[in-house]
């Protein structure tokens, strides 16, 4: 129990009593050296699709329009994570100072926080952090100013272009792309959008620099990162870890002795099962050995007692639910997966007809128009193929 | 100069303007990649899926038609990894739709239908979803049913009652598998602010939006021997059912549709053209009369601009939006109505039949004139002025069904009393027309001298253009029109509904000083009406406006006010235009509606 074989990392709740000198300094660099810095640190998104931060900034700067925007993803509609929610409660300054250095680098005079609507509770709290940050920018004769949006806790109003249209006032149905935010984003405008945590590295690596960030991690996943630990552990809760650990060492630390698989990035992530949890390293696509996985933060862990048909079967459930409905692979897709699971659980098609199934994930994976009915392939062929007996029996 | 961008389609090279979309760029080599959410008249959803096309290099696939070309890109449009994914979205589709074919409306006209025909799906693999779940299916209105059980989720018609008419009745409620289209609080589609335009109906791909048929009411008053049928049709009728008749897109079919019409067996053939040119006489009297109210008189309790009443779904729409400016509307019924209502009085005594045992049957562009035939208003001539509203697409199912070959039926002239015409009252059928009309008679009436345009063409208000503008000036007017000399007189063109709100809205906050301002609810004018063959595309219209100004020019007469049956019928039974007998007949007045 607690066994602490993975280092506990403390940056992103550390607290910086000078935070104003902080920005201060920052803001005495030249806009290329800071994006420099923020792409040799090889800092990734943290909202799930882990692109390269620094990469977006300077697309975004790159971008010609004389109104842009910086937006803060805090919708975290993710079941099981509340990691955002902690950073903006604990250090909601190194969000702001990220957004507004984003601001300034990518020419920017405005930022919005997209809270979930859950979170409602925070606003007042955070709008008083605003409001000393925005006396802090004046003082610094930085032009720039942050809003709270409040989300309606769609899930998929998380889904950046969704994020837009639902602030915009409209449906939230995510958009085509291209073209991509840091063209066509926010009222059709340049945007950065990041979410919570990603913000709050860039604090840090502002503040420590890029040198002391890749010292976290391995190869192509660098830094440290915050999970929501949960399911069949003794120690459930927020964690911030370095990026690169295999599945196996993560299991010995927060496993139960009994761990038969481990759902790394919720819903729309894998599913690992034991036989793999050596060879499956958390972090982001590269050239690692093994397994990498891009994550949101959320890690499950079951022991033999569950049932991975009802995992599956909930997860599916949720996707038929909060697909926003738009587009056919996806709505329709989520809907045969579970009366297809269904009914093959009943005996009413043929063990095979999960072949078919895996066939129609594959299609969804290439076609639904975004990041949820594209991944809904994930933990559908990690389960189905891992665990393909609890599926038929 | 734009750029240029090259790419490779299937291996051809070309090289396309940048911003160009996949769709388009396969077109300009003749490659056709199945579409069903898209339609050339709508913004892009990218939403159905069944255009995605694989780029070389990357495993997710694009929606061609929401994807702009990029340099260097290689598309291919029907590889096995396209095929298998187009088919798999395909079958989902049919698994969600109520595929019972033979029992939908559109059978033969379904874009769904001939995509799964071109796949050859002919076994279900994935589970049939659409029979275990409740639909609704909403057949209240007297003009648009909607049945949620055909219905693919491709919002073209939200995006249409959005984008086209401004109107916003349908909206897209719920998310995941309990998306639909539906309206204000759910309720029929005749109990919120939709027009019963129909532009819905011909743009949605499936059967889920349809028009309210009379088909079989109208047989069997055909076939009751004591029921005497009068049949009118509209100007852009004409234009339009060769279409659904395996004619092509703009072919004026007026003598064989006459021809067909009493093969069905109407026992007259009349024209609503005739009453068209009416209306401009009483309409243009209307104007006369307001102009001088209100330029000599000051009293503008009627007041200007004065707008034209003659398409119920801009009559509608004007109800629910601008109920506090109802006065600008014209009061003259529409040509549909004016005709019921003489028919059934004028008509029925000229040839001696009782007009209890008269059935009046009008073909018709558009969906909205059922709701108008049905409004309590029109029944001025003491019964249901007009008693069944088909659409031209109705007339084409009834000609099939009779087993009449339309591309060999003879020209027949439309009967006599009630069938004679001008090309003005053809123009009706576009956008633009009826101003032109009015402007012919009342210039002349004014004046004593024809319209002072080349051949009476008025191009100005002619064209595709969404909002169109055109000043007369009135010189040497006759003497009893002297507070007319000199005046400039301003008028305005608008169709489809969102062009409408746009001049309207600047007509409410004082900004635009006109006189008179045509309305038409849908894009093109009734030829792009809402009950006309389906596919309506914005290349089809074009050949239809083409076709109406032809048949204009074809007419040995081309003003209302020579029409010869016209001028009999003030003659011999309404007295005056504008007079008592008009007011009793062919005007009416309009309620307030609410917004929702
Ligand atoms: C269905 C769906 C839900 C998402 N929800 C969130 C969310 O709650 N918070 C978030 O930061 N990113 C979310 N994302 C990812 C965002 O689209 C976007 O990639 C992210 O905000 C970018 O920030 P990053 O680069 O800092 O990760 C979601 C994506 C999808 C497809
Ligand atoms: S993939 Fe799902 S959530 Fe995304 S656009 Fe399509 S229907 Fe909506
Ligand atoms: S009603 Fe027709 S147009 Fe509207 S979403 Fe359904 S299928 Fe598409
Ligand atoms: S008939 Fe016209 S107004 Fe009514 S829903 Fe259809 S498009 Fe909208
Ligand atoms: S036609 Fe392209 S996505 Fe529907």
């Amino acid at each position: 129990m607690g066994k602490n074989i993975l280092k506990r990392i403390d940056l992103i709740f550390k607290e910086e009593p000078d935070s104003k000198n902080v920005l201060k300094k920052t803001l005495s660099k030249s806009n290329d050296e800071l994006i420099n810095e923020l792409i040799a640190s090889g800092l990734k998104g943290r909202g799930g699709a882990g692109f390269p931060t620094g990469l977006k900034w300077k697309l975004t700067a790159e971008s010609k329009s004389t109104e842009k925007y910086v937006i803060c993803n805090a919708d975290e509609g993710e079941p099981g994570t509340f990691k955002d929610r902690e950073i903006l409660t604990q250090v909601p300054y190194k969000v702001l100072t990220g957004m507004a250095v984003c601001g300034r680098i990518i020419g920017a005079r405005k930022g919005f926080i997209y809270l979930r609507g859950e979170y409602k509770y925070l606003l007042k709290e955070l709008n008083a952090e605003i409001k000393k940050f925005h006396a802090i920018c004046d003082e610094l004769g930085l032009k720039f100013r942050v809003e709270v949006f409040m989300g309606f806790g769609a899930y998929i109003c998380g889904e950046e272009s969704a994020l837009f249209e639902s602030m915009e006032g409209k449906r939230g149905e995510p958009r085509n792309k291209p073209p991509y935010p840091s063209d066509f984003g926010y009222l059709g405008k340049p945007t950065v959008i990041n979410n919570v945590e990603t913000l709050a590295h860039t604090f840090t690596i502002f503040q420590h620099g890029a040198d002391k960030f890749r010292e976290l991690g391995v190869k192509d996943s660098h830094g440290s990162k915050l999970f929501s630990i949960s399911g069949d552990t003794p120690t459930p809760g927020i964690y911030e870890l370095e990026l690169g650990m295999t599945v196996e060492d993560f299991v010995n630390d927060f496993g139960d002795g009994d761990t038969k698989a481990v759902q790394v990035g919720g819903a729309s992530g894998f599913c690992v099962p034991r036989k793999k949890f050596r060879e499956t390293r958390i972090g982001y696509q590269g050239k690692l050995t093994g397994i990498s996985l891009p994550t949101g933060g959320s890690m499950m862990l079951f022991n033999s007692s569950r049932s991975m048909y009802n995992l599956l079967s909930n997860y599916l459930e949720f996707f038929t639910e909060e697909s926003c409905g738009q587009c056919t692979p996806c709505r329709v897709g989520t809907q045969q997966l579970i009366e297809g699971i269904r009914a093959v659980k009943r005996g009413e098609k043929p063990a095979s007809y999960l072949d078919k199934l895996l066939a129609l994930t594959e299609t969804m994976k290439a076609t639904a128009k975004c990041g949820l009915g594209q991944s809904v392939a994930n933990s559908f062929q990690s389960i189905v193929e891992n665990f393909r007996e609890e599926m038929i029996y | 100069m734009t750029s240029k961008v090259n790419i490779t389609i299937n291996g051809t090279p070309l090289a396309v303007d940048k911003g160009t979309t996949i769709l388009d760029a396969a077109k300009l080599l003749g490659i056709k990649i199945p579409v069903l959410c898209y339609h050339k008249d709508l913004c892009i959803a990218g939403n159905c899926r069944v255009c995605v096309v694989e780029v070389v290099g990357v495993s997710k696939l694009f929606a061609a038609c929401a994807t702009p070309v990029w340099e260097g890109m290689e598309v291919l449009t029907n590889s096995l990894l396209v095929r298998n994914s187009r088919k798999h979205i395909i079958e989902l589709l049919l698994s969600e739709h109520n595929a019972d074919c033979t029992k939908c409306y559109r059978n033969g006209n379904c874009e769904l239908q001939d995509l799964s025909a071109e796949y050859k799906i002919t076994n279900q693999h994935f589970i049939d979803l659409a029979h275990t779940r409740e639909y609704t299916i909403d057949d209240f209105s007297p003009a648009i049913h909607k049945d949620d059980s055909r219905c693919i989720r491709c919002q073209r018609c939200v995006r249409t009652c959005d984008e086209l008419q401004s109107v916003g009745a349908l909206a897209v409620i719920n998310k995941g598998d309990k998306m639909k289209i539906s309206t204000f609080f759910d309720k029929s589609l005749n109990e919120v602010v939709c027009t019963s335009c129909g532009q819905c109906v011909i743009h949605c791909p499936t059967g889920a939006l349809i028009e309210h048929n009379y088909i079989e009411e109208v047989w069997d008053a055909i076939a009751d021997p004591e029921k005497y049928v009068v049949v009118q049709t509209a100007p852009a009728v004409r234009v339009g059912l060769g279409e659904a008749l395996n004619l092509s897109a703009g072919e004026r079919v007026t003598g064989k549709m006459v021809a067909a019409l009493r093969r069905l067996g109407f026992n007259s053939v009349l024209d609503t053209d005739f009453s068209a040119d009416l209306t401009i006489l009483e309409e243009g009297t209307e104007l006369l009369h307001r102009l001088k109210a209100n330029l000599v008189d000051k009293d503008n309790k009627e007041p200007l601009p004065m707008t034209t009443s003659c398409s119920p779904g801009w009559v509608k729409f004007f109800e629910h939006i601008y109920p506090e400016m109802l006065s600008h509307m014209s009061t003259c019924k529409s040509p549909q109505q004016m005709f019921g209502a003489l028919a059934k009085t004028y008509y029925a005594k000229k040839i001696d039949v009782d007009p209890a045992k008269m059935v009046c049957v009008s073909i018709m562009p558009c969906t909205a004139k059922k709701f108008e035939a049905d409004r309590p208003e029109m029944r001025d001539s003491g019964y249901k002025d007009v008693d069944y509203v088909l659409t031209t697409r109705e007339l084409a199912i009834m000609i099939k069904q009779a087993g009449i070959e339309f591309a060999d039926l003879p020209n027949e002239g439309f009967d006599t009393i009630m069938g004679k015409s001008t090309g003005a009252g053809v123009i009706f059928g576009a956008t633009g027309g009826v101003m032109e009309a009015a402007l012919r008679t009342v210039y002349e009436i004014v004046t004593g001298r024809e319209v002072p345009f080349k051949d009476l063409n008025i191009t100005p208000v002619r064209g595709l253009e969404g909002v169109k503008e055109a000043n007369v000036k009135i010189e040497k007017a006759l003497p009893e029109y002297k507070f007319l000399e000199g005046v400039e007189v301003k008028c305005a063109v608008a169709h489809g509904l969102a062009n409408a709100r746009t001049l309207m809205d600047s007509v409410k906050q004082g900004k635009a000083d006109y006189h008179f301002i045509e309305i038409m609810a849908c894009p093109g004018g009734c030829l792009g009406g809402g009950g006309q063959p389906i596919p309506t595309t914005p290349e089809i219209r074009q050949k239809r406006v083409e076709a109406i100004y032809e048949e204009d020019m074809s007419m040995s007469l081309r003003k209302s006010h020579e029409n010869p049956e016209v001028i009999g019928l003030y003659k011999e039974f309404l007295g005056q235009p504008y007079g008592h007998m008009s007011h009793k007949l062919l005007h009416t007045d309009y309620v307030e509606r609410q917004r929702y």
